[in-house]
């Protein structure tokens, strides 16, 4: 049996998504600048793609955006728009439990003259909404908030502090990185007060390379990537149009019956935390129930190496990440683990199990058997 | 400039009498396997006591230099200009306008070499060469000859064509692959081993190699750097025989039954073993080891007597007196030391014991080996028989 539980580092393609992609690969090959028929059939993707996700968030088409992914997302959103606004101030808020997508350009910019103030969490890892109420100031530009933390998938309180951020100060836009929350959750950008939104295609089943920024209309913000000037000059470079088509379709597909397959999820979701607390030595990291996002979670198993146990699991066909798969490359330790208070022993001993709406009970209960049998030969020989 | 052909020098291999067409021929086919990744047909040829590189098409000269200073037995690459023997007048122009192309400040001490293969061409050595230096600094007023100590020499080779050079690439040195045998080196994802196996393979040794892979304590990723690794060195050495060997058990079994401050050297014990088996099985004349003295517990001179004394085989240690920092200047050289940097876990260093003995005592060790009398032969043989073998080309 294979168990593929790690799907907040990237996701299996929907068939449909793939099939779409395939046939604008193949056949509606054309660029969508391009004046002949070629051209408007390719245009015709991204608008049906653009469509899509605007019904989906409830929002206009002329407010997305694409991009290559989460990353450039993130950093049109807080670059493009600390860069425009910055004749009204230079101080940004942001938390200590962002992504690097988020965390570094926010480096970046605090390098060229902006100040930024990181928001400390609770051993759940939520922010609190008094703190980043006096947090905003007059030269408050921009305000960062992750919806999912991708490690601990603890829910943040978007929809009220946005509200507390915008009754503050009206200036203040307010985004929000939901790469690990848009599929899982429902968002409606306008409803919650959220003036920039981050996704990625491949978190959702989609294509990698491809994502888009939701920017509210009217929103002060400028490019940062120049050149052929297309999609309103918000982001040069003929478009993905595969990764688009291939984005929407995904998007699509992940919202019919949402309700069901997140009720599903959640349930699943349960069922894994119940059997991981039954077993010896675990603790689950985050937040219970709808205060956790419906596919993550993380359990720290004493005495037992995390990047041991994930070549153990490996061999038994069940792919997971220790902290977050993005930052593996760099086996630093985890920043949110660190954020929330995970014992300093540990820390190193965490593991990321990530469902999608494919995955099934089943595959949780081969997950929970062979962590049940891995667990004492592991924790016989330790280092010392 | 448009260079047609190479002069390569090598030096050590001229001197080895009888033996020296062995070595030369074996040079010239390395080259030839060197030539082989470089697009672009070229022929390799040895006339009289030296070698050349003819490029019959057109090339890439910086991939075309690459490739040679990593070929052995070269000590340096003299790029040619060829011109057809078209009278003195011709070829004092032509040497004028090569100088003019090559050297940018044209205010350096020079001489003129002359030689002549060919002797029927209508003026000696000596009267060509003076005669080309008069014409140069007609040319360049502010070159001034020193036939003593020149900073350039001027190459002019008579033969039925004539070649021009004056500049030479150092080649890498040493003794072309293939004429000293084949030793096993101890592969490590580490820096050390790698250069070890450049240095041995500089000598003329061919290369194999084993690696101990211990899931799920070492990765995939482990496992694919090592691999990258012995590519690196066979960039040198040519192709390489990689063993993967599995050696969890063994180290697990070892971890259970030894005193955990001996864990190190007892594993390194049977990992030499092992790498002389796959050696003697290959007919290999050696080990190769990237130890040096003192640089970890296991390396320092009690530990490395006793991780030798497995061995019947001669067991080489190229590094063995140098410090960390010349280790790394030879990795960053042949362009591992990036690859060898990767933060990947290699079996060594999973379950070190916070204090590994330092001075191991042979007998204390072996008596320790005792405990692992019940299965260590099966394991020994398990582990032989589930080795994977993978051939790296360069």
């Amino acid at each position: 049996m294979e168990a593929y539980f790690d799907n907040s580092a990237t996701t299996r393609c929907a068939q449909a998504a793939a099939d779409v992609m395939r046939s604008v690969l193949l056949e509606d090959y054309g660029n969508p600048s391009s004046l002949h028929m070629k051209g408007v059939i390719a245009e015709n993707y991204i608008k049906t793609a653009t469509a899509q996700i605007a019904k989906i968030l409830k929002v206009t088409e002329k407010e997305i955006i694409f991009t290559s992914g989460g990353t450039e997302s993130n950093n049109l959103a807080l670059i493009g728009t600390a860069i425009a606004n910055q004749r009204a101030g230079k101080h940004i808020i942001s938390t200590a439990i962002e992504h690097a997508s988020v965390y570094n350009p926010l480096i970046f910019l605090e390098e060229q003259g902006y100040e930024v103030t990181y928001l400390p969490v609770d051993h759940e890892g939520r922010i609190s909404l008094e703190e980043l109420e006096s947090a905003v100031r007059e030269d408050t530009i921009l305000v960062s908030i992750m919806h999912v933390n991708n490690e601990i998938g603890t829910i943040e309180p978007v929809e009220e502090a946005a509200k507390i951020v915008h009754a503050k100060n009206p200036r203040t836009l307010f985004h929000v990185d939901a790469i690990q929350s848009f599929g899982k959750l429902r968002i409606y950008p306008k409803r919650m007060g959220i003036d920039l939104l981050s996704v990625s295609g491949h978190k959702i089943h989609g294509p990698k390379g491809v994502g888009f920024l939701y920017v509210r209309d009217k929103t002060k913000i400028r490019p940062i990537i120049h050149g052929g000037g297309q999609q309103r000059d918000m982001r040069s470079g003929t478009e993905n149009v595969p990764g688009i088509a291939g984005i929407g379709v995904a998007a699509a597909q992940l919202y019919e019956d949402f309700d069901q397959k997140i009720d599903r999820l959640y349930e699943l979701r349960e069922y894994l935390v119940q059997g991981m607390r039954s077993l010896e030595g675990t603790t689950i990291n985050g937040a219970c129930g709808r205060e956790s996002a419906p596919h993550i979670v993380s359990v720290s198993f004493a005495g037992v190496r995390a990047e041991v146990l994930l070549h153990a699991l490996e061999e038994r066909q069940i792919y997971v990440s220790t902290g977050s798969a993005c930052s593996s490359n760099h086996p630093a330790i985890s920043g949110t683990l660190q954020a929330i208070g995970v014992r300093p022993e540990l820390l190193d001993s965490t593991v990321r199990f990530s469902l999608s709406v494919d995955s099934t009970r089943e595959e949780a209960d081969y997950v929970l058997s062979q962590l049940a049998e891995l667990l004492p030969q592991l924790r016989r020989f330790r280092r010392h | 400039m448009n260079y047609q052909a190479f002069l390569i020098k090598y030096g050590e291999i001229a001197v080895k009498g009888k033996n020296r067409h062995i070595f030369e021929d074996t040079l010239l086919s390395q080259i030839q396997n060197a030539l082989v990744r470089v697009e672009g047909e070229f022929h390799v040829s040895k006339e009289s006591g030296r070698m050349y590189v003819e490029a019959l098409s057109a090339y890439d000269y910086d991939e075309l230099m690459d490739a040679l200073t990593k070929v052995f037995g070269i000590v340096g690459i003299c790029p040619m200009v060829r011109l057809e023997d078209e009278g003195f007048d011709a070829l004092a122009q032509a040497v004028v306008a090569y100088i003019g192309e090559a050297y940018e400040d044209k205010d350096f001490t020079f001489k003129v070499n002359a030689r002549r293969a060919r002797k029927n061409y209508p003026m000696t050595s000596m009267e060509l060469a003076a005669a080309l230096g008069e014409r140069i600094l007609e040319a360049y007023p502010d070159v001034h000859v020193d036939v003593h100590k020149p900073q350039v020499n001027i190459n002019v080779e008579i033969r039925s064509h004539i070649n021009l050079y004056s500049t030479e690439v150092p080649g890498p040195g040493g003794m072309p692959v293939g004429t000293a045998g084949k030793a096993m080196l101890l592969l490590s994802g580490g820096i050390d081993s790698p250069v070890a196996g450049y240095m041995i393979a500089k000598r003329g040794v061919r290369l194999e190699a084993t690696y101990f892979h211990a899931p799920p304590y070492t990765s995939e990723r482990a496992k694919q750097k090592v691999i990258d690794l012995a590519k690196i060195v066979a960039r040198y050495s040519g192709p390489i025989r990689l063993n993967v060997v599995n050696f969890t058990e063994i180290q697990l079994y070892i971890y259970e039954k030894c005193p955990h401050d001996q864990l190190t050297i007892i594993m390194r014990r049977y990992m030499m073993m092992l790498a002389e088996h796959f050696a003697k099985e290959s007919n290999c004349l050696g080990l190769i080891t990237g130890e040096s003295i003192g640089q970890v517990a296991s390396q320092t001179m009690p530990s490395l007597a006793c991780t030798n004394e497995v061995c019947t085989l001669p067991v080489y240690r190229p590094l063995i007196g140098f410090d960390k920092q010349e280790i790394i200047d030879i990795s960053e050289k042949i362009d591992a030391y990036d690859t060898s940097i990767l933060p990947f876990e290699d079996c060594c260093t999973i379950f070190v014991a916070k204090h590994p003995v330092t001075r191991p005592n042979l007998k204390s060790i072996k008596k320790s080996e005792t405990h692992l009398q019940e299965k260590i032969d099966e394991m020994l043989q398990t582990a032989i028989d589930t080795t994977e073998v993978i051939d790296i080309e360069p």
